[in-house]
C-alpha cells in the first residue's frame, strides 16, 4: 500500500562530520534501517522502521549517530493522543491485535514514587553496614505455626533443639530473585546469564513455562521450576531439577490471557526443551484446564508437592488483579508455601497492547492488601510473599518488603542490566541486544560471560543499598522490616490510597 | 606436552568465535591503531587508503570470527622469508615483518596456513600483519571487541577455560 498514515516514532541522526561509513550500524540493526550506498559511500537511513532500541548509536564507533524521540508531528489535541492515532492507523492497516512487549507505559500514579521510606534520628541509633553486622538473608516457604524446642540435659550436650519440622525453605542471600522468563521468550545466552548470577550470588532464577534446557542443569540448585497451563517441558525429572515449583496461573502484564510462542521461534533446541514439535506453535491457554476453582488448585499443588517427595516449596504466581486479596487467601488455604504476585507493570515477550495497559492493579496496592488480608486471617506465615512488576530499583524493592512482601521478582530490571533498551518490541523476535530472540545472528550478541558479570553486579549495588537504608533506619535485618508499615509515608496520596497501602502520609507521626 | 621449538610463554589473542558478532570494530580499530594520525575520523577520511586492517573477520552465515596472526611457535612465515624481515622476537614470541628489509616477495603470504598475512600495495610492497599492539598494554581489536570474543591470554589461561 502505498498511503502511509503513520509516521515515524524516532529522528536517526547521523552527524556527516563524523560518521566514517564503517557500517557498524548497517550491520548490526536487524530492522534493516541502514542501507550502504557503496557509489557514493554513504549511509541512509529510514526511521520509519526505526524501533528506538539504540544498537547502533551504542556501537557507533565515532558518537555519529543519535537516535532520538521524534515529536508526534500528528494533529492531536486532549483526548487523541499521538498513541491513539498511532495505534489506529496501524489496525487499520493491518485488522489485527496490536501486540507489545516489555511493560504497561501509561501513566497511572507509581505508588512507589509516591512513598518515602524512614531513618533513625536521636531517638533510636542508625547502623553502619559497613561496621556492623547487617542481615538480608531471607527465607521463601511456609513457617510454622509456632516453635516447639526440646532442651536437652544430658551431661554432654545441654543446648536447646528446635523440635518443631520445618517445611521445605528457600534461602535466599538477598531479597531478590530473577522472575519467570522462558527459554523462547528470552535466548539461551539470557537464560545462562540469569541463572550463572542467580547461582553465584546464592539467589534463584525462575525458569518460566519453557521448562529447562540441559545446559543449565548445572544450576539447579539456584532453579525455580515453572508449571504453567501450556505444561511446557513439564515431567517428573523436570519437577525434581529445581528447588522448588512455582505453578503460574497469571502474568501481570496479561492477566486473563494464555501465551502463544509462534512456531518459528520453536527451534531444535527449544522444541527439545518444550517438549513439543519443532516448528509448531507453543500455545498456552489461559486458564490451566485441570484448575477451575481453588479446590482444584489445591489438587496441583498436592501433585506436585507429591512428585517433588514434599521436598521442595511449591508456590502460585498470580497477577495482581482486583480481587487480588481473597484470591491470595484461597491460594494459601490450598496450601502454597509462597504466592509470587505480578503487578500492572510486569513485563512480558509479547502481549495484546489493550491488555497489558488497562487490565490489573499496582502491585503496590496488590501486595499491600493481600498482606493485610492474611495477617487478618492469622495466615499470613503460611506463605511468603514475592512482589513482582516494575520493581525498578533497591528502594522499590525495600519498599515492597515494608508494604509485606518477603522478597521482590525482578526481570525487566534484569534485562536492562543486560542491555535491552526497552524498545518495546520483544514480540517481533528482532532483539538487536541478542535478548528477546532465538535467530542465531543476534543470540551471540549477549555473551553470557557479560551478563552474568553484570548481574551480578545489579544484584550486588541493589544488596549494598539495601543495607544501607536498612541501617539508616536503625534496623539490622531484613526480617524486622517485613511489613513495618511504620517506616513508609506517603506523599500526595489520598486517603483511600493511604488506607489502601497502610501507610500515614508524610508529616503524620505518632 | 614438550615444548615446540620457538614457543616461548606469551599472551596471545584467543578466538570466541560463538560470541563473534560481525560487527568489525576490531578491524576499524586495528586500522586506525596503525594509521598516521590514529585519529579515527581523521584516519578514516584522509588516511585510510594507506591502511588495512591487520585483523581479518571471516563470516559465513551467522558464524563469524575475528582472525589475526597466531604468533606460531614455528612459524612457517618466518621459515620462508627470504630477506629475513619477517621475525619471531625470542623474548616476547611476537612476529613481526620490518618494512624496511621486506622486499615484497610474499613468500609468507603463500605459506600463512591461517591467511592473516596480506599485500600492502601502497607505497612499497610490503606484507601487511598484526604486531599485537606491543605497544599497548591489550591490543586494541581486544580491547574494543564490544563482545568479548577475543581474549588476550596465557595459552595454559585458555586451555582451563
Amino acid at each position: 500500500m502505498a498511503l502511509k498514515l503513520n509516521q515515524s516514532e524516532f529522528i536517526i541522526e547521523r552527524d556527516e562530520n563524523k560518521c566514517i561509513s564503517c557500517q557498524v550500524c548497517v550491520r548490526q540493526c536487524s530492522n534493516d534501517v541502514h542501507e550502504y550506498d557503496s557509489e557514493g559511500d554513504m549511509i541512509y537511513s529510514d526511521s520509519l522502521k526505526c524501533v528506538g532500541c539504540h544498537r547502533c548509536e551504542s556501537l557507533c564507533p565515532t558518537g555519529a549517530l543519535k537516535i532520538k524521540e521524534r515529536k508526534s508531528q500528528f494533529r492531536t489535541n486532549y483526548n487523541w493522543s499521538a498513541s491513539h492515532l498511532r495505534d489506529i492507523y496501524r489496525q487499520a492497516d493491518s485488522g489485527g491485535v496490536l501486540l507489545t512487549g516489555m511493560g504497561c507505559d501509561k501513566p497511572y500514579t507509581v505508588y512507589w514514587d509516591r512513598i518515602l521510606f524512614n531513618a533513625s534520628q536521636v531517638t533510636n541509633p542508625s547502623i553502619d553496614p559497613l561496621r556492623e553486622p547487617m542481615e538480608i538473608k531471607t527465607f521463601i516457604g511456609r513457617k510454622p505455626d509456632r516453635l516447639e524446642f526440646k532442651s536437652s540435659r544430658s551431661s554432654k550436650n545441654t543446648g536447646v533443639r528446635l523440635k518443631t519440622k520445618m517445611s521445605p525453605q528457600l534461602e535466599l542471600s538477598t531479597p531478590i530473585m530473577f522472575s519467570a522468563m522462558s527459554y523462547g521468550s528470552i535466548s539461551l545466552n539470557a537464560c545462562r546469564s540469569l541463572a550463572a548470577a542467580a547461582s553465584q550470588f546464592g539467589t534463584y532464577y525462575n525458569t518460566g513455562e519453557g521448562g529447562m534446557h540441559k545446559d543449565l542443569y548445572e544450576y539447579a540448585k539456584n532453579t525455580i521450576i515453572q508449571v504453567a497451563s501450556g505444561r511446557f517441558g513439564v515431567d517428573a525429572d523436570y519437577l525434581n531439577k529445581g528447588s522448588a515449583v512455582e505453578i503460574k496461573i497469571g502474568q501481570g502484564a496479561k492477566p486473563g490471557i494464555g501465551g502463544h510462542l509462534p512456531g518459528e521461534k520453536v527451534t531444535k533446541d527449544i522444541s527439545n526443551t518444550r517438549m513439543i514439535p519443532e516448528g509448531t506453535d507453543a500455545l498456552s491457554p489461559a486458564p490451566h484446564h485441570d484448575i477451575y476453582s481453588i479446590e482444584d488448585l489445591a489438587q496441583l499443588i498436592n501433585a506436585l508437592k507429591e512428585a517433588t517427595d514434599w521436598s521442595k516449596p511449591v508456590g502460585v504466581k498470580v497477577s495482581a488483579v482486583h480481587n487480588i486479596a481473597p484470591i491470595a487467601s484461597g491460594i494459601v488455604r490450598a496450601g502454597a508455601d509462597f504466592i509470587a504476585i505480578d503487578g500492572l507493570r510486569g513485563g512480558t515477550g509479547a502481549a495484546p497492547q489493550i491488555i497489558r495497559d488497562n487490565v490489573g492493579i499496582p502491585i503496590e496496592l496488590a501486595v499491600a492488601s493481600v498482606d493485610e488480608r492474611l495477617r487478618e486471617e492469622g495466615i499470613r506465615h503460611k506463605a511468603s510473599i514475592i512482589a513482582g512488576g516494575s520493581i525498578r530499583s533497591s528502594s522499590d524493592a525495600i519498599k515492597a518488603i515494608a508494604l509485606g512482601a518477603d522478597a521482590v521478582y525482578i526481570a525487566t530490571a534484569a534485562l536492562i542490566a543486560m542491555g535491552c533498551h526497552l524498545c518495546q518490541k520483544c514480540y517481533t523476535g528482532k532483539c538487536n541486544w541478542g535478548i528477546a530472540t532465538q535467530d542465531p545472528y543476534l543470540t551471540k550478541r549477549l555473551n553470557p560471560e557479560i551478563g552474568t558479570r553484570r548481574l551480578l553486579n545489579l544484584l550486588r549495588s541493589w544488596s549494598l543499598e539495601i543495607k544501607e537504608m536498612l541501617g539508616g533506619a536503625g534496623i539490622n535485618a531484613i526480617e524486622s522490616l517485613k511489613g513495618n508499615r511504620e517506616h513508609l509515608r506517603g506523599i500526595g496520596l489520598n486517603d483511600r490510597e493511604l488506607e489502601v497501602l497502610g501507610i500515614k502520609h508524610a508529616g503524620e507521626a505518632w | 606436552m614438550p615444548e615446540r621449538p620457538g614457543e616461548v610463554k606469551m599472551k596471545k589473542i584467543y578466538i570466541q568465535e560463538e560470541y563473534c558478532i560481525g560487527c568489525r570494530l576490531c578491524e576499524i580499530y586495528c586500522q586506525v591503531k596503525h594509521s598516521k594520525s590514529k585519529k579515527i575520523i581523521k584516519a578514516y577520511r584522509e588516511e585510510l587508503i594507506d591502511v588495512l586492517p591487520r585483523v581479518l573477520v571471516e563470516e559465513i552465515g551467522y558464524n563469524s570470527f575475528a582472525i589475526q596472526c597466531r604468533h606460531c611457535a614455528d612459524a612457517p612465515c618466518v621459515a620462508a622469508c627470504i630477506s629475513g624481515a619477517m621475525q619471531k622476537n625470542k623474548n616476547t614470541g611476537v612476529v613481526t615483518c620490518d618494512e624496511d628489509k621486506c622486499v615484497g616477495c610474499w613468500s609468507c603470504i603463500m605459506v600463512c596456513p591461517y591467511g592473516v598475512i596480506r599485500r600492502d600495495l601502497s607505497g612499497k610492497k610490503i606484507a601487511s600483519k598484526c604486531d599485537l599492539c606491543v605497544d599497548e598494554e591489550i591490543p586494541v581489536c581486544v580491547k574494543n571487541c564490544p563482545n568479548e570474543a577475543l581474549k588476550f591470554i596465557e595459552k595454559d589461561e585458555n586451555e582451563k577455560n
